[in-house]
């Protein structure tokens, strides 16, 4: 799902470089194939590195935007323990955005080029977060499926070949449990309530889904890159493998809830053992990808602005931190 | 009041200020310098979250009138609240919201420190804990007020503003009032005055280390111990206690 | 004008005494101070930590995988390092 933006048609991708001899490329396959870890200092293909460059500061990114949605509702959180609950949630998510700036920067780029790409628009971020949370019951849903579909994703990439990507996501994966089941309960305390607060649920639930299954990425005969990175196990499931094991487990988990699906196509498929849904409306990921989503803008323009009035203070640090280096040698 | 009521009343202030301290340190959530920065403000911020919780928890058990944490914190009126209003103020820059915890935190460790020897047990507990957290504040607000001060010149400039513009809200920390004259005669709680004088001294020290200067004594405002607040209160408040009051009663 | 980015830093914590200290990440921060900071607000949220290492990461020496071979020769030549290698006489014990 991080790998939203690579899948758009004209993202070639590379060819092999005329460098890489095919004994090597064939070596490190049998690294991967032998499920040995690549480290920072081995050998790998430039593809490889750019593809890890990109879907793990995708996902950095897509951790550091997250915290936008979410923190809208910091401040009006209508319980102290549900205030403290989702700070600390808001608060892993830029931990969890730090861990994967430090896994990229491994590979050779640097956080600075990172940020940059971001901020001119060039670098991607997962689409969910371009929707407006509108109510607390957005909060909930967030975390009940956002973080459920980001779970799925997730916990293969622990096994993913490349080492300091696997294990900041074993680090990440491990704080992940409770934002999920925070989501949840939120869910289940709003539909055991009152009338109106069940239809902030519902409400929620259906500007959420579709989004959420959208997250997995196109489907994955519209999905060229994906057969190299499977190959390469810096992707471990197909996007629509994962989408159906997520829908498959949340159809259950709004039944409990009480709540209905946004999809009068929704059916159980006994033969299959799966629950067969409606086609996702592609021209809106599209849209969303392309920067015209809800909120693309005002994401961009925070943390630009952010970035652009933290400016002084970066560079304060970094003056003192030369007149200290000057003192020190003097 | 009697005794018990004043050293209520007075636990619950300390929820007042570790509550709109907290709330203002959340609206900086996604608008700090550096992620690393992002991590600090959080960890800060739930800190004085799980401190005014604390106080409030307590408060409302010493009440006994049934009264919850989040009915003190939700649905009581803006008079009724009785934080510094020091910590009410917006947040402005980065350079407002270091000198800001600065000035406090220098006040609030002292406070603590005073609290955790006091003969109120319960009390004296949640100072203990709160202590810890604190000094751990302080100390970085503090790395930051020298790195800005002695950074380059917009930074020394823009602290030194900071500092200018809040430095009429300290006083105010220092003024005691009924409830701060039974804490300390009835409960062997702080000596505010004896506390002004070395709040004095650690700022002065902090600050030059920050190569600022420390403002003229001017007037200082107050009111904020009898809830009389400065005009941005009414909108902080009115932003966190709407939900709990458009819905009366039902659980979240 | 182009800005000079925060140093990187390498952190290493021992979560428990007895245990040595273990990589977990790196942190930017301006210098040595922060970095301490940096890392226990990142690192150490949910108290992981008892013991806090920052370096900066231009200051670690490593050693080169490509030079694995030499550095990190087979042992079989150098049987010497093995406990085998040593006979024991009969009556010796715990050894």
């Amino acid at each position: 799902m991080y790998t939203q933006g690579l899948d758009q048609p004209g993202n070639k991708g590379s060819g092999a470089a005329s460098e890489e001899t095919a004994e090597q490329l064939a070596a490190f396959q049998a690294r991967i194939d032998a499920e040995e870890k690549i480290e920072a200092k081995d050998w790998m293909p430039k593809a490889y590195r750019r593809t890890l460059i990109r879907q793990i500061s995708q996902h950095a990114h897509s951790e550091i935007i997250g915290m936008q949605p979410e923190g809208n509702w910091l401040t009006r959180a209508p319980s102290l323990q549900r205030k403290a609950i989702l700070l600390a949630k808001v608060q892993d998510e830029a931990g969890h955005g730090l861990y994967l700036y430090s896994a990229a920067e491994t590979l050779g780029v640097s956080r600075h080029q990172m940020v940059a790409d971001l901020l001119s628009g060039k670098a991607k971020y997962s689409s969910i977060f371009n929707y407006p949370t509108l109510t607390w019951a957005d909060i909930g849903a967030v975390g009940w499926l956002v973080d459920g579909a980001a779970i799925m994703n997730q916990v293969p990439l622990c096994r993913c070949s490349y080492g300091p990507y696997a294990r900041a996501m074993i680090r990440v994966c491990k704080e992940e449990s409770f934002h999920q089941r925070q989501g949840f309960d939120i869910m289940l305390t709003l539909c055991r309530g009152s009338a109106a607060q069940k239809a902030m649920a519902q409400d929620a639930l259906n500007r959420f889904w579709w989004p959420s299954l959208m997250m997995f990425g196109p489907n994955d005969a519209n999905s060229e890159h994906s057969a190299q990175s499977m190959a390469w196990k810096i992707k471990r499931f197909s996007n629509d493998e994962l989408r159906q094991k997520f829908v498959d487990v949340t159809v259950r988990q709004a039944d409990f809830l009480g709540l209905t699906m946004p999809d009068d196509k929704l059916r159980f498929d006994e033969e299959a053992g799966h629950y067969r849904f409606s086609e996702i409306d592609w021209q809106e990921f599209f849209d969303v990808i392309a920067g015209n989503g809800p909120c693309n803008r005002q994401r961009m323009e925070k943390r630009r602005k952010a970035h652009e009035e933290g400016a002084w203070v970066r560079e304060a640090a970094h003056a003192y931190a030369e007149k200290q280096a000057a003192r020190a040698a003097a | 009041m009697t005794s018990d009521q004043q050293l209520t009343a007075y636990t619950l202030r300390l929820g007042d200020n570790a509550l709109v301290l907290g709330q203002r340190m959340l609206e900086l959530v996604a608008a700090s310098p550096e992620l690393e920065e992002e991590l600090a403000n959080a960890n800060l911020a739930l800190d004085y979250i799980g401190q005014a919780r604390l106080y409030y928890s307590y408060a409302a058990e010493r009440e006994g009138q049934g009264r919850s944490e989040d009915d003190l914190a939700f649905l009581r009126h803006e008079h009724e609240f009785r934080n510094l209003l020091l910590l009410e103020q917006p947040n402005g820059h980065f350079g407002d919201t270091i000198v800001r915890q600065v000035l406090f935190d220098t006040f609030y460790q002292l406070q603590l420190a005073a609290l955790l020897e006091c003969n109120d047990e319960r009390l004296a507990e949640i100072a203990a804990r709160a202590a810890k957290e604190v000094r751990y504040h302080l100390r970085h607000a503090e790395r930051w007020l020298v790195r800005l001060g002695d950074g380059t010149a917009e930074s020394h400039g823009r602290a030194q503003q900071s500092l200018d513009h809040l430095w009429r809200y300290t006083g105010e920390m220092f003024v005691a009032d009924e409830l701060d004259a039974a804490m300390l005669t009835n409960f062997d709680g702080p000596d505010l005055e004896l506390m002004e004088g070395e709040w004095r001294r650690a700022v002065a020290a902090i600050v030059s280390e920050a190569t600022l200067e420390l403002p003229d004594a001017g007037s200082m405002a107050g009111g904020g111990k009898q809830g009389i607040h400065t005009e941005h209160f009414g909108f902080l408040i009115a932003e966190m206690q709407h939900l709990p009051r458009s819905f009366p009663g039902e659980r979240w | 004008m182009t800005e000079k980015e925060w140093p990187l830093y390498e952190v290493f914590i021992r979560t428990r005494a007895g245990l040595s200290h273990r990589h977990a990440g790196s942190v930017h921060a301006p210098d040595d101070q922060m970095a301490l900071d940096n890392a226990r607000d990142t690192y150490t949220r949910r108290s992981e930590g008892v013991s806090l290492w920052v370096v900066r990461s231009d200051k670690i020496v490593a050693s080169d995988p490509a030079e694995s071979a030499a550095l990190f020769d087979p042992a079989e030549d150098k049987i010497y390092r093995h406990p085998t290698f040593y006979e024991i006489p009969d009556g010796v014990e715990n050894l």
